[in-house]
C-alpha cells in the first residue's frame, strides 16, 4: 500500500465518489449546518424521525475535502435507522472508528465536522459530544 | 526531468547552511515549498540568536554593564542593517515589532482609531490584501465610520489601476496595498499607488510582507509612507518584524504601546514620550529575533537580492511550465514571471486543496492549503480553497519535479 493509501483508502473514496444519502430532506424535523473555516468544508445534515423515536432518514448536503464528505456520508449510513437516544449519546470513537485511518490533529476536523453538525442538529448540548 | 538552472545562485552550497533540509519527514527528504507562510532558517541566523542567550544576553538600552552595551550595539547595529536593506535614509526610521500584523495594527491605530481619520473619510484597499491589512481598517472602519473602498483584480491577478481614478477622491485618507499577493505573488506598482495617494494629500502604507524576502526594496524609490514586513519570511526567526516610516510621519505617530523602553519621563498624571523609534518599541523587545535578523539581512545581501529575484522568476518559469502541462490543474496569477514571484497557487480538478496538501504530505513535500487569509479573494475566484506552492533561495528545479510527481499521484488517487 503506498502511503497516500493509507489515507485515501477505497471506502473514503468510494464514499467521497458515490455519497451516500446526499441531498435535501424536505420532512425533516431537525436540520443542522457548520463549517470549517480552515479548509472551506461545509455540511448540512437533515434529519427525519419516525413515530416511534427512531432515525427514519437523514440526508446530508456540502462541500469540501475527501476526508469531510467522505465522513459524512459514512455518518449518515451509520445513524439511518438508528433510535434517536443512541444518536444522541454517540460517541465521536464510533466515526473514527468507521473512517479507520490515522488522522492528525488538523484533519480530524475534517472528520469529525459531521458528527459535530449532527450533534447540533439533535440539540445536543456542547460538551457532551 | 529538470533541466540545470542558470547559476544564479549556488542552491547546492545554499541547501547546506540550512540545517532543517537534512531531515527526513515521513521517511522521505524534505521538499520545502512554503516559504510564503515562512522561510527555514540558515545555521548562521540559529547560531546568531543561540550566540545572544548563551554569550551576551542582557536587556538593551539601560544596562551600564559590558554585556548590556554589547546586547545594545547588536541589537542597534541590526536596526543599522535593516535601514541600508530597504532603502531607509537613517536606522531611526525603522522600528521592530513582532511582525506584519502588528506593523499594520500600529499604523491603523495611530492614522485610524486614534488618529485624524472622521466619519465618511475613505480607506482605498486592494481585493487581494491578507486579512493582516484588512482586519486592522474593519476596525478603524467600525469605531470611526470610516468607508473603504476596494480595488478589483482583473482574471489574471493583476490590480485594476484605472479603478483607483474613481476610488481616490479628496476623503481619501489612507491607500494601503500588498507589494506582493500571498495567494497570487502578482508584484503590485506600490510607487505609482503612491503617487496616486499623495495627490489628494493621503498617506500610503504598504505590506510588504511578500516584497521585502524575494525582491530589492527602496522605500525612498517607491514613496511609501509605512512598509511592513516580517522576520519569520526572510530567513530570520519568528516574532520579529519591521515597521518602516518616514521620519516626519513617525514623529506625529502615536504609539501602540505604552512601557518600558517607550517612555521619557512619567509624573503623576502625565508623561512624555520616548524619540523615535524608542517610543514605539514598549516592553523589553525580541532582542535575539532583531540580531537574527539583521544576519539573516546580511546572507540575503551576501547573495544578492537581484540575483535571488532571478532564480526565483526561473523557478516559476519552471514550475508554471510544468503544471500548466498537467491535465486537470489550474494555476492562478500573472503568467508573467516579470509581473509576479514564486507563489505559485493551484487547484486539480476533482481534488480539494486539503486533500492535494495531505497526499503531497506523506511524500516528504510541503505545501500551503486553505484560503491564505485572504478570503476576499477566495470569493472573487469563487472558490474555497487553493493548494499554495512557494519557492526561496533554497528551491530547485528538482523541487518542481517532485512536486509534478505529486500532483500525478493526487490525480491517480482521486481518477
Amino acid at each position: 500500500m503506498s502511503a497516500s493509501q493509507e489515507i485515501y483508502q477505497e471506502q473514503i473514496l468510494d464514499h467521497y465518489k458515490n455519497p451516500r444519502n446526499k441531498g435535501p430532506l424536505p420532512d425533516a424535523q431537525f436540520h443542522g449546518k457548520d463549517s470549517n473555516p480552515l479548509c472551506g468544508d461545509e455540511v448540512v445534515l437533515h434529519v427525519r424521525v419516525d413515530g416511534s423515536d427512531r432515525i427514519a432518514d437523514v440526508r446530508f448536503e456540502g462541500q469540501g475535502c475527501a476526508i469531510s464528505q467522505a465522513s459524512a456520508s459514512m455518518l449518515t449510513s451509520i445513524v439511518k435507522g438508528m433510535p434517536l437516544d443512541d444518536a444522541k449519546a454517540m460517541k465521536k470513537d464510533a466515526v473514527l472508528k468507521e473512517l479507520g485511518i490515522p488522522l492528525s490533529a488538523v484533519r480530524l476536523k475534517c472528520a469529525l465536522l459531521s458528527f459535530h453538525v449532527l450533534k447540533k442538529a439533535l440539540e445536543v448540548p456542547p460538551g457532551e459530544n | 526531468m529538470a533541466r540545470a538552472a542558470r547559476i544564479l545562485l549556488n542552491v547546492p552550497s545554499i541547501k547546506k547552511d540550512f540545517p532543517i533540509l537534512e531531515r527526513k519527514v515521513r521517511d522521505k527528504p524534505l521538499t520545502y515549498l512554503d516559504s510564503a507562510a515562512t522561510s527555514q532558517k540558515p545555521r548562521q541566523v540559529i547560531d546568531a540568536t543561540s550566540d545572544f542567550y548563551g554569550r551576551y544576553n542582557a536587556n538593551v538600552h539601560r544596562a551600564i554593564y559590558e554585556l548590556g552595551e554589547e546586547a545594545t550595539r547588536e541589537y542597534e547595529g541590526a536596526r543599522e542593517k535593516i535601514a541600508a536593506f530597504i532603502g531607509a535614509q537613517d536606522s531611526r526610521e525603522v522600528v521592530f515589532t513582532r511582525g506584519t500584523t502588528e506593523s499594520l495594527n500600529a499604523v491603523a491605530y495611530a492614522w485610524g482609531l486614534k488618529g485624524p481619520i472622521q466619519k465618511g473619510d475613505e480607506i482605498v484597499t486592494t481585493i487581494m490584501e491578507h486579512h493582516s491589512n484588512t482586519i486592522p481598517w474593519y476596525f478603524v472602519k467600525d469605531f470611526k465610520g470610516a468607508t473603504i473602498k476596494w480595488v478589483d483584480i482583473d482574471d489574471e491577478g493583476m490590480l485594476r489601476m484605472d479603478q483607483y481614478d474613481d476610488l481616490i477622491t479628496e476623503k481619501t485618507k489612507i491607500v494601503t496595498v500588498a507589494h506582493v499577493s500571498n495567494v497570487l505573488g502578482t508584484i503590485n506598482p506600490v510607487k505609482e499607488i503612491a503617487k496616486r495617494a499623495h495627490e489628494v494629500g493621503a498617506i500610503c502604507v504598504v505590506d510588504a510582507a511578500q516584497a521585502a524576502p524575494h525582491m530589492p526594496i527602496d522605500v525612498r524609490a517607491l514613496d511609501a509612507d509605512f512598509l511592513a514586513f516580517s522576520g519569520h519570511k526572510m530567513l530570520g526567526p519568528t516574532g520579529i518584524g519591521v515597521l518602516y516610516g518616514k521620519p516626519e510621519l513617525l514623529e506625529q505617530t502615536e504609539p501602540l504601546l505604552g512601557g518600558g523602553e517607550m517612555i521619557r519621563e512619567v509624573h503623576l498624571g502625565w508623561a512624555k514620550w520616548n524619540d523615535v523609534p524608542y517610543k514605539f518599541e514598549g516592553g523589553t523587545p525580541n532582542i535575539a529575533g532583531a540580531i537574527g535578523l539583521g544576519v539573516a539581512v546580511d546572507y540575503l545581501q551576501g547573495l544578492g537580492m537581484e540575483a535571488i529575484r532571478a532564480h526565483e522568476m526561473e523557478m516559476t518559469e519552471y514550475a508554471l511550465k510544468e503544471l500548466g502541462r498537467i491535465k486537470g490543474v489550474t494555476l492562478y496569477g500573472p503568467r508573467d514571471v516579470k509581473k509576479r514571484t514564486g507563489v505559485v497557487s493551484f487547484t486539480i480538478e476533482g481534488a480539494h486543496p486539503h486533500d492535494i496538501a495531505s497526499i503531497l504530505d506523506v511524500k516528504g513535500i510541503c505545501i500551503r492549503s486553505g484560503h491564505h487569509c485572504a478570503q476576499p479573494l477566495m470569493e472573487r475566484f469563487d472558490l474555497p480553497a487553493t493548494a499554495r506552492a512557494s519557492f526561496y533561495i533554497f528551491n530547485d528545479f528538482e523541487d518542481v519535479d517532485a512536486l509534478t510527481a505529486g500532483i500525478k499521484e493526487v490525480q491517480e488517487v482521486f481518477a
